[in-house]
């Protein structure tokens, strides 16, 4: 066998790295131990506890709904913002848009999350709206931040369009909003579905930006598990843990196996006509 | 200019304004104007009342403002203890950015130059910690890193210690937090970078007797440098803001802005500085941001 390269090396440690802490948090879920660094046994009590606690429960609730409903507005929005960035040439505020899809990837989210606060706080005594806060000032924040992350994974996809399909249907006198919904449209769902599911994560996994803006009538799931890590290890969490672990593997091998599938099956239509052709 | 962009122009004049407005209105309400009133209230005093900072128009008396205005960033300027925390954050993220780097830049070429098939499952490999729990992530080191943790109990089984030495709630822990949870960020914009490298580039420099550490230093590295500002932003200015992990991770010892903001707004209520430290954090990252912003802006339009 050859002697693997030093790149090769690097990138098998830094997958031990990646997910040698996750593995062990998974382990230490099944020990029957309040203590997580002795191992007295395997035991399921966590994750009975875990769904006997209607704090923990009643929060993930409430962040599902949150991010079912920002990841929905989310990719409304990045997707028009995708739209106008890659197709309209130049318009008055090109700039000024491209920077607001930009600056939210990177904003600290003390920062989001203090002047997001502020907005609603100077809203409510200009204009007497939000009276409270809660689900709904969540939902803003969370489909401010996260249509810029939707806008950037469809415009990429966007670019890649063949327009020639586009211009043909135009050709052919469909109007340009039909045109969208009924060529563009499918041909960017794959992107739409992953800014989705992207934007969803984001939104499930926000602790700062939504400690901001939330009233005490809306608890997220973070904020729950953050104020019971903060007072040290708890093994209830690391059930928790296990179940998104498993939850997000579920899918990432599921989008896998369709990305393969779809791949397969272009490679075969390309053999195809390559054989046809000769 | 395309085709389709002649006809869009033509047949959507009316519509085109109404699809560029929405999003542009939706992100200058939400994200842009806010920043116009953390400035605001940065240039306020505190008050006791709900909210707990005073009018800065006030049309009783005109005269007011000026002296007391810039209170907040004078408090900051003479008060060490912020100082030192933008200082201390700053040095935390450089140096785990320079980390996050030299791990990630291997990995990302290893990855782009391994078997097609196999490309995309190590980027799935790489990415689906992100999506997991990055609450969840950073925790799982307090329980790895603790007196009586993982690490502590090894090393006291072999000998190499006789009493736990201090791992967690050190600046140790808050970079090696930072590492761990933003190294698929890292990671991504190396990859992208790295897959569209033109390999005849690097043919025709062996082919012309370049030792391999060589082509790298002279080809590679120069043509990956979009991929490493990108990939070095996205770690650098969300760090330097970081609030989680030196909360859980941090001691006595780590002071960092984002958790001095934090206590500022929710345990001194102190509205006027916590907003002040943002404006001040916000003004130093303007250059990364731009940085990251032109690359980005690059990236989209090609």
């Amino acid at each position: 066998m050859r002697k693997p390269s030093f790149t090769t090396v690097m990138l098998i440690a830094g997958l031990i790295f990646l997910y040698l802490p996750m593995i062990i948090l998974v382990i230490y879920s099944f020990n029957a131990s309040r203590l997580v660094t002795v191992w007295a046994g395997f035991s399921t009590r966590w994750y009975v506890e875990l769904f006997r606690d209607q704090q923990i429960l009643a929060a993930v609730w409430t962040s599902l709904r949150i991010a079912f409903f920002s990841a929905s507005m989310a990719v409304c929005l990045g997707t028009l913002a995708a739209f106008v960035m890659v197709r309209f040439t130049r318009f008055r505020g090109k700039t000024a848009l491209s920077s607001m899809v930009t600056a939210p990837l990177v904003m600290p989210e003390v920062i989001t999350g203090l002047s997001l606060l502020l907005l609603f706080v100077h809203m409510a005594q200009t204009i007497g709206w939000p009276m409270d806060r809660g689900m709904v000032t969540i939902w803003i924040a969370h489909t401010t931040f996260c249509s810029a992350y939707v806008a950037v994974v469809v415009a990429s996809r966007l670019r890649e369009v063949d327009l020639s399909i586009e211009e043909a249907a135009m050709d052919l006198g469909a109007r340009p909003v039909r045109t969208f919904f009924q060529i563009t449209l499918p041909v960017i769902a794959p992107a739409l579905a992953a800014g989705w599911l992207l934007a969803f994560t984001l939104s499930l996994d926000d602790l700062v930006i939504a400690s901001f803006v939330s009233g005490p009538g809306a608890t997220t799931l973070p904020m729950v598990v953050f104020s019971s890590v903060r007072m040290g290890v708890s093994p209830k969490i690391n059930a928790l843990a296990t179940l998104i672990i498993l939850a997000v593997s579920l899918a990432t091998f599921i989008a896998w196996y369709l990305m393969r599938r779809s791949e397969a099956r272009r490679r075969q239509a390309m053999l195809q006509d390559m054989t046809a052709g000769r | 200019m395309s085709k389709i962009t002649v006809r869009l122009r033509r047949m959507l004049k009316p519509g085109r304004g109404w699809v560029i407005a929405v999003p542009l209105l939706w992100l200058a309400l939400f994200f842009l104007l806010p920043f116009g009133i953390v400035l605001k209230i940065s240039l306020s005093e505190a008050a006791i009342s709900i909210p707990p900072y005073g009018p800065i128009f006030d049309y009783a008396n005109q005269t007011l403002n000026v002296a007391v205005t810039f209170g907040n960033y004078l408090f900051l300027a003479t008060d060490m203890l912020y100082v030192s925390a933008y200082w201390g954050s700053v040095k935390i993220a450089l140096i785990a950015t320079v980390l996050c780097l030299a791990l990630g830049y291997p990995m990302a070429y290893a990855m782009a130059r391994a078997p097609a098939h196999w490309q995309l499952v190590l980027l799935l490999l790489v990415m689906l910690p992100s999506w997991t729990s990055f609450l969840i992530r950073v925790y799982a080191w307090m329980g790895i890193l603790s007196n009586n943790g993982l690490v502590n109990n090894l090393l006291i089984w072999s000998g190499l210690i006789d009493s736990p030495i201090r791992l967690l709630n050190t600046n140790f822990a808050v970079i090696l937090g930072i590492v761990y949870a933003y190294l698929p960020f890292m990671i991504l914009p190396l990859y992208a970078n790295l897959t569209r490298l033109d390999t005849s580039l690097l043919e025709a420099a062996s082919d012309l007797g370049s030792r391999k550490f060589n082509t790298f230093l002279k080809v590679t590295l120069p043509l990956s440098k979009g991929g490493i500002i990108a990939g070095s932003m996205l770690v650098f200015i969300p760090a330097v803001g970081e609030y989680v992990i030196p909360e859980l991770l941090g001691g006595p010892n780590t002071v960092m802005i984002g958790k001095v903001l934090w206590e500022e707004f929710f345990h001194n209520r102190d509205w006027p500085v916590a907003s002040a430290l943002a404006m001040v954090m916000l003004a130093i990252l303007i250059v990364p941001i731009a940085l990251f912003h032109r690359y980005q802006s690059r990236e989209l339009e090609e």
